[in-house]
């Protein structure tokens, strides 16, 4: 309970001390600080849930199971280490003179309170403030996107802020209807929405209206998954705004989204007992995929090219959830965490390349490991890692969704194989040339934090590797959550 | 011969309908603003006859916050801006009017079809109306989708979250009171960063004509 309101309030009460300091020098010592503080609750709270079983407090508005504590705590983690990997790149991009002091204090600001809006979204019992906290994530990074006043992110700030804004207008008349349904069933004084009833109800929800409300649902938050169609924002965001909030929209936002779109699944699939919402997820999930491939072979800019990739594994892991089972729905929240953590990592070797080369367009950044070592070897075992080689975790949760799509949607098979191929040659013959060959680039003027690149792929090695057994029950939990079994 | 409230709520709603195909129509900016302060003035009358009608007293709260933020707030920030951006008397060129409308009646059709089975299910006196919510939202998405400028765009937004809460308050009594109070939250943020983001882009592109915002395109 103190860790919960610990997780919740570090991040409002750092919002508003960096939106008074955030100007400052040591503006970016105090958003790790604060970070971190998120961070070890988050760990203590995660200890406590495994010791305890699920926690549900606060009036009920509040509920923590396997599920969402894993998510809480990844989304710490990588909140933090984005936090260490922005001290030096904003510096940096301060020296060039694209952020000023007013725009170091909105970023301190805001990317404490984005943090507050996602573990307030992963943590709340309340389908409607989950819808609340979603929309307040989008509010918070769109004026981000924004932060350096270009035409081009002046742009992509406002295609995303509308067209994620009406995604999620769709997941809030989603909401709507289920609360409609709810309220025969669990009674109209204000509990139908608590997760934790809806729950148990699932089974007496009346499938014409929980169909509908999904469809929705899916529509809403998918957009802000990035699933195809509705992927348009994804790629512009990303491309146009700071690395480290490319870097938290990929790596955290996504995953956030997708936990909300698996809460309206596990009801779905209690209320109708059929597939249907798990095969509308396979449908988005495949076509996200499929579509993310070959869109990423047309890319040159490189944030943009890693964006498509994001909405990719997106969809595969979409797709992994909508087939369902013990065994897809665990390699679905293995791929959930081994994703956000190589992608960020990728984001943070990909902001100092950047930064170094003054450009993003991939073909005129060249020879990076011969003027930061660090930096380009970050990059290329990234890119290996994140394109599924063996013996990184992406290689072990694409092994099992691909067998189990063998398996039980043998159809499915050559989409995926043709479309992880497709990205994997494009990726490696973009990124391979830029690490190696001649060099274009010039040393940075602050030493680039690098242990955070090295930190998440160490980690995503070691989920590749080895699962400790603690960590496998815990996985498996949460997947015989989402699967409903 | 369906009940006094039921004919008040249709009522309501049939004018909100009917605004709805307003705002799609109008190209002054300055009546857009109007219509939509007369949608949150009806949005206000229709939560309140509920709340009168069925003793639900966190509809009077509902009803108090939506005339608060959407009569008085909402309209009020959005004439700041336009007298600051100097756009009052902008008049939009809409070519296809009778086409957009046209569509605008298929999607309302739509909307009737798809409510249809559900409306059936719920208890509310109010529950015939959840299609013309439904119509509504999908109408000021299609603003969204016909307007160029960046302040009608805005508008279209405000105008589907207005049909949003009217699907609320008819479908089920009005969502819970926290969810409700964030999303008001939300959306006055919202509007806010909005205002915001109008006079960066302005001074960015010298107009806001969102057309000079398509250069992002996929290669």
């Amino acid at each position: 309970m103190e860790a919960l309101l610990a997780i919740l309030l570090i991040p409002l009460v750092g919002a508003a001390v960096l939106g008074l300091i955030g100007h400052q020098d040591r503006a970016s010592e105090v958003n790790v600080a604060f970070s971190l503080a998120t961070f070890i609750a988050s760990a203590v709270l995660t200890i406590q849930i495994i010791a305890d079983g699920p926690l549900l407090v606060l009036h009920e508005q509040f509920f923590v199971d396997s599920l969402n504590v894993f998510l809480v705590a990844l989304t710490a983690l990588v909140a933090f280490t984005t936090a260490l990997f922005a001290r030096p790149y904003m510096r940096i991009e301060r020296d060039h003179g694209k952020m000023t002091p007013p725009r170091m204090r909105l970023f301190h600001s805001m990317y404490q309170l984005f943090s507050f809006t996602m573990l307030l979204a992963l943590t709340t019992n309340n389908m409607g403030l989950l819808w609340v906290a979603m929309e307040a994530a989008t509010l918070a990074t769109v004026l981000l996107v924004a932060v350096y006043r270009t035409p081009a992110s002046l742009e992509a700030a406002w295609k995303y802020f509308i067209l994620c804004g009406v995604g999620i207008a769709q997941a809030l008349f989603g909401t709507i209807l289920l609360y409609l349904a709810a309220e025969r069933v669990i009674g109209a004084e204000g509990r139908g929405l608590l997760w934790t009833y809806l729950d148990v109800a699932k089974g007496q929800l009346e499938p014409t209206v929980i169909s509908l409300a999904f469809v929705f649902l899916l529509v809403g938050y998918g957009t802000k998954v990035g699933l195809a169609p509705l992927h348009n924002w994804l790629p512009d965001a990303h491309a146009e705004g700071p690395t480290p909030i490319s870097a938290v929209l990929s790596g955290l936002l996504l995953n956030v989204a997708l936990y909300a779109v698996l809460r309206c699944k596990v009801l779905t699939d209690g209320a109708l007992g059929t597939r249907f919402a798990g095969d509308l997820m396979m449908g988005f999930g495949l076509l996200s995929v499929v579509l993310a491939a070959f869109f990423i072979s047309r890319q040159r800019d490189i944030k943009r090219m890693f964006a498509y990739s994001s909405i990719e594994h997106m969809g595969l892991i979409t797709f992994a959830f909508g087939m369902g089972g013990p065994i897809a729905s665990f390699a679905g929240l293995l791929h959930m965490t081994v994703h956000s953590l190589v992608k960020s990592a990728i984001f943070f070797a990909v902001g100092h390349a950047a930064q170094k080369a003054g450009t993003q367009m991939m073909d005129q950044i060249r020879g990076l490991i011969r003027v930061n070592p660090t930096v380009g070897w970050g990059l290329m075992v990234g890119t290996l890692a994140i394109l599924g080689m063996p013996p990184f975790g992406v290689f072990a949760s694409e092994f099992l969704i691909l067998t189990t799509a063998m398996r039980e949607f043998p159809w499915t098979t050559p989409f995926l194989l043709l479309a992880l191929g497709v990205a994997f040659a494009a990726v490696l013959s973009k990124v391979q040339p830029m690490v190696f060959g001649e060099t274009t680039v010039r040393p940075l003027a602050h030493p680039p934090a690098l242990v955070p690149v090295f930190v998440h792929l160490g980690l995503a090695l070691l989920l590749g590797l080895y699962i400790p057994p603690y960590l496998e029950g815990w996985y498996q939990q949460a997947a015989r959550l989402v699967a409903g079994g | 011969m369906p009940s006094l409230v039921t004919q008040f709520i249709n009522l309501f709603a049939a004018v909100l309908l009917l605004l709805s195909f307003g705002l799609l129509a109008q190209r002054r900016v300055l009546s857009l603003i109007h219509l939509f302060t007369l949608q949150g003035l009806v949005l206000a009358a229709s939560t309140t006859t509920m709340a009168y009608f069925t003793g639900q007293p966190h509809l009077y709260w509902s009803a108090a916050i939506t005339l608060v933020l959407k009569v008085f707030l909402m309209p009020w920030l959005l004439h700041r801006m336009i007298e600051r951006l100097n756009v009052r008397w902008d008049v939009e060129t809409l070519i296809n009017i009778p086409t957009t409308m046209l569509i605008g009646i298929v999607l309302v059709i739509f909307s009737f079809n798809l409510a249809l089975p559900i409306s059936g299910l719920s208890q509310s006196v109010a529950r015939g109306t959840l299609g013309i919510a439904l119509a509504c939202v999908l109408l000021s998405f299609l603003m969204m989708i016909t307007r160029t400028k960046a302040i009608p765009q805005v508008i279209g937004f405000l105008a589907m979250e207005n049909a949003l809460f009217f699907a609320a308050t008819s479908a089920t009594y009005g969502m819970p009171m926290v969810v409700e109070l964030g999303i008001a939250l939300d959306v006055l943020v919202a509007l806010i960063i909005l205002g915001v983001f109008m006079f960066q882009i302005r001074e960015q592109f010298d107009s806001l004509d969102i057309r000079h915002l398509e250069k992002l395109k996929e290669e």
